[in-house]
């Protein structure tokens, strides 16, 4: 486990205080992990519930998930104190992972019970954002099909699977993180980069403008 | 409206996504801006970027957010 360092000067005295406490040893610290556990599992659950209605999982199941993710979350948090600087507070820092693990483990129940079929692929939809499982997926009609050859010709085996199931076929990108051992960071860099080349291959066609014509 | 505008929309990136790993990393100290009104889009356009193109990464964002909001109730 990491010790706290003195790059935690700068926090405020609620966030000192905790990492005080989860330093120390004896009662003081078992009694601060009990202490931050509790406000875990509450997040946790929090952020399952948020998701509840997008799931296909019922309440015991989900309140097993809750309390997996604030343990995972709390693992993760006492291994990595000397990593909180004064940028934040502590409970924000420690709210995170706990959000982290409530994604990481939706993404391991997508994997295990997909809703989209794997080929399904359907060029008329796409979706506002890139690996959502949740947002409606807006609907184009006929054109863009056009865009089909260039994922053959311009990407890599690589961006080519990753786009096709991401965006044609609606895998969650945390899912796909876990069907491919990898992690969200590259594969979103995978996407992102067959993003650029395929809009670029269809600028150089005429199917869209260039990038003189607008910055984004 | 022929789709193409909703695909270039689609495909357009945005230089200055500073991807998951930078976000995932920054995103306690974004959240508590926001969280205190603080005009975060101008100090990290990068992760601002990034929050509108990646789900996941804003789903995270939009828990930690409820969570702070719920909180301070």
């Amino acid at each position: 486990m990491e010790e706290p360092t003195a790059a935690g000067a700068g926090l405020d005295a609620e966030s000192a205080e905790w990492l005080q406490a989860l330093a120390a040893t004896g009662p003081g610290r078992e009694a601060a992990l009990e202490r931050l556990h509790g406000m875990l599992v509450r997040i946790a659950r929090r952020e399952v519930a948020r998701w509840g209605p997008r799931l296909r999982v019922i309440g015991p199941e989900l309140e097993v998930l809750a309390y997996q993710a604030a343990a995972d979350a709390l693992i993760a948090i006492t291994g990595k104190l000397g990593q909180l600087r004064g940028e934040s507070r502590f409970t924000t820092w420690a709210y995170k992972f706990a959000i982290f693990e409530v994604s990481a483990k939706i993404g391991r129940h997508f994997w295990r019970h997909p809703a989209v079929p794997l080929d399904a692929e359907d060029w008329d939809r796409l979706p506002d954002r890139f690996g959502n499982r949740s947002r409606a997926r807006g609907r184009v009609a006929g054109h863009p099909r056009r865009a089909a050859p260039a994922v053959d010709d311009k990407l890599t085996a690589r961006q080519r699977a990753v786009l096709i199931a991401i965006v044609l076929n609606g895998v969650p990108l945390d899912t796909l993180v876990i069907e491919l051992a990898s992690n969200r960071n590259a594969i979103y860099k995978t996407l992102f980069d067959a993003r650029r080349k395929l809009r670029a291959a269809l600028a150089a066609n005429g199917y869209l403008p260039g990038d003189s014509l607008r910055s984004s | 409206m022929n789709g193409w505008s909703e695909l270039d929309e689609f495909l357009r990136t945005d230089p200055q996504d500073v991807g998951c790993a930078e976000a995932m990393e920054m995103m306690h100290i974004y959240a508590d801006l926001v969280a205190a009104g603080a005009p975060v889009q101008e100090r990290y356009p990068g992760f601002a970027a990034h929050l509108r193109a990646c789900g996941p990464c804003a789903e995270d964002f939009d828990g930690l957010l409820a969570a702070l909001r719920d909180q301070a109730k």
